[in-house]
């Protein structure tokens, strides 16, 4: 815990000691390096109107709804796939050959069939968080160690046994796994998808500050989004570590 | 006949067969070990009688039915154990109730006795993460016997153990036998493994696995692994055995 506040407080003193460095001497000019003040009086100006949580909820929001989507999609599809061979040969190509492209180079055909509304960013979101979560998904059920099953099915599992009390624990590592890194995935895109079209969201907040020229507000959204992902990434450790014994 | 294995014989895939006309009876309440070198297919006999595999040949009847899957009434005890791992010592032993699906009660009352038939009482909460393998392996014989199956079926249950971990389970093994009265059939390549526990010794010769001979061992419930008589038999066996091994490498 020191050492961690340690190496943050680090970072802040470079921060710090580079801005306000820039500042006296003017090496570039001090508008484009905000300083760690220049970043709080902005933060505490977008908590008082409101704007910060807003924008905050609003992109949480989107995040949640993609994610939920795609998390049943990819366990449905992904549980499928690891299940039954038919499926998985079917599915699989599908989706190795549409998973490597860029998810970014999709988002415009997004915003033309959905508009600039919120269907199109939690399905973007959807789509984004879908492959690497099914992937995640479909190897955990398959790497289940055949012989828990056997043992399983001696002791007078039916299939549907199997399945509740083996395969699913067995997974469900892996599968949490999936589902953390579907989560970081989902707060990632989400600021691209606000970059190209919004009206509310982080990343409109972000691109709010390269238009009216406010570097400060740009790196509060930065720091933000940082804060917001390891607090959700924490939240899903405490879950992990409740679900799993040792 | 508890269980009969006629002319059981498995192929893998195009290769030379693993097992050769297999013909053995199986009373009620026998112990019989199944020797042999590695390869002999002892595993893979135990594996068609456990229900894993088909057998290309012959087929196994249990009680007079044929063997077509995996059930309760054939209990496994593997070499690497397999217990589930996200559950306690006590919720692998109820593994098999719970799906029979007996009372709370019921359930509590059979984990604590075959915990304690095992001698591992004081363990019930733990992970099998937080157990020495010798423990592991009584965690997987009481959540066998507490399933109440009338056949246990054991590969190499002993065979990843230390040498002393292996003889205390033996005995304990021996033990729970007077007091349970199983079928066993089990699966060792170690003779005085096979002396000490079986009623019968059934030596294999190698590929295709085939049954060489049959040692009725009559040396009473409790043995003595020093006695002269157990020394004469387990000879006997090496004898039979090392022609088998020879073979192997010629």
């Amino acid at each position: 815990m020191i050492v961690r506040g340690l190496a943050f407080a680090l970072i802040l003193a470079v921060w710090a000691a580079v801005s306000y460095g820039n500042r006296a001497v003017e090496f570039t000019n001090p508008a484009i390096v905000p300083t760690p003040g220049e970043v709080g009086a902005v933060t505490v100006a977008a908590l008082r109107d409101g704007t910060l949580v807003r924008n905050l909820v609003t992109s949480l929001v989107r995040v949640l709804e993609g994610f939920a989507i795609a998390a049943v999609a990819a366990l449905a599809l992904g549980g499928l796939a690891a299940l039954s061979a038919p499926i998985r040969f079917m599915l699989e190509p599908v989706i190795e050959f549409v998973r490597p492209i860029p998810p970014l180079a999709f988002l415009p055909m997004f915003l033309v069939w959905f508009g600039l509304g919120e269907t199109s960013k939690v399905a973007f979101i959807a789509y984004t968080t879908f492959f690497p979560m099914f992937v995640g998904v479909a190897a955990s059920v398959l790497r289940v160690d055949v012989m828990l099953l056997r043992a399983a099915a001696t002791l007078g599992a039916t299939h549907a046994d199997l399945l509740r009390r083996v395969v699913l624990p067995a997974a469900l590592p892996g599968i949490i796994v999936a589902l953390r890194l579907g989560f970081g995935l989902a707060l990632f895109v989400i600021v691209g998808a606000e970059f190209m079209g919004a009206d509310a969201g982080l990343g409109n907040l972000i691109m709010e500050g390269r238009t009216f020229f406010n570097p400060p507000q740009i790196v509060m959204g930065a720091l933000v989004l940082g804060l917001l992902g390891s607090i959700v990434n924490a939240l899903l450790l405490r879950l992990e570590r409740r679900v799993l014994p040792s | 006949m508890k269980i009969q294995i006629a002319g059981v014989g498995k192929t893998f895939g195009s290769g030379a067969p693993a097992l050769g006309g297999i013909d053995l009876e199986i009373a009620e309440r026998e112990f019989v070990c199944l020797l042999g070198p590695s390869g002999c297919g002892k595993s893979t006999l135990l594996n068609i009688v456990a229900g894993f595999l088909a057998p290309t040949t012959g087929r196994v009847l249990v009680d007079g039915s044929p063997v077509t899957a995996p059930g309760a009434d054939r209990g496994v005890v593997f070499q690497e154990y397999v217990l589930f791992p996200w559950l306690s010592v006590a919720g692998n032993v109820e593994f098999g109730l719970k799906l029979k699906g007996l009372s709370r009660a019921e359930r509590e009352r059979t984990v604590a006795r075959y915990l304690d038939l095992v001698g591992l009482g004081a363990h019930a909460a733990k992970f099998p993460t937080q157990l020495s393998g010798g423990m592991k392996q009584r965690v997987a014989i009481a959540r066998a016997l507490a399933n109440s199956p009338s056949i246990i079926l054991m590969d190499e249950p002993f065979g990843a153990l230390d040498a002393q971990t292996r003889e205390v389970l033996q005995d304990e093994l021996s033990r729970i036998q007077r007091l349970e009265h199983k079928t066993i059939v089990f699966v060792t390549h170690s003779i005085r493994e096979a002396v000490y526990l079986a009623d019968r010794v059934v030596v294999m010769t190698s590929a295709p696995g085939r049954i060489k001979q049959i040692f009725e061992v009559k040396l009473g419930e409790v043995r003595d692994r020093f006695a002269p008589e157990f020394t004469e038999i387990e000879s006997a066996i090496t004898r039979t055995v090392k022609e088998e091994v020879a073979k192997v490498h010629e």
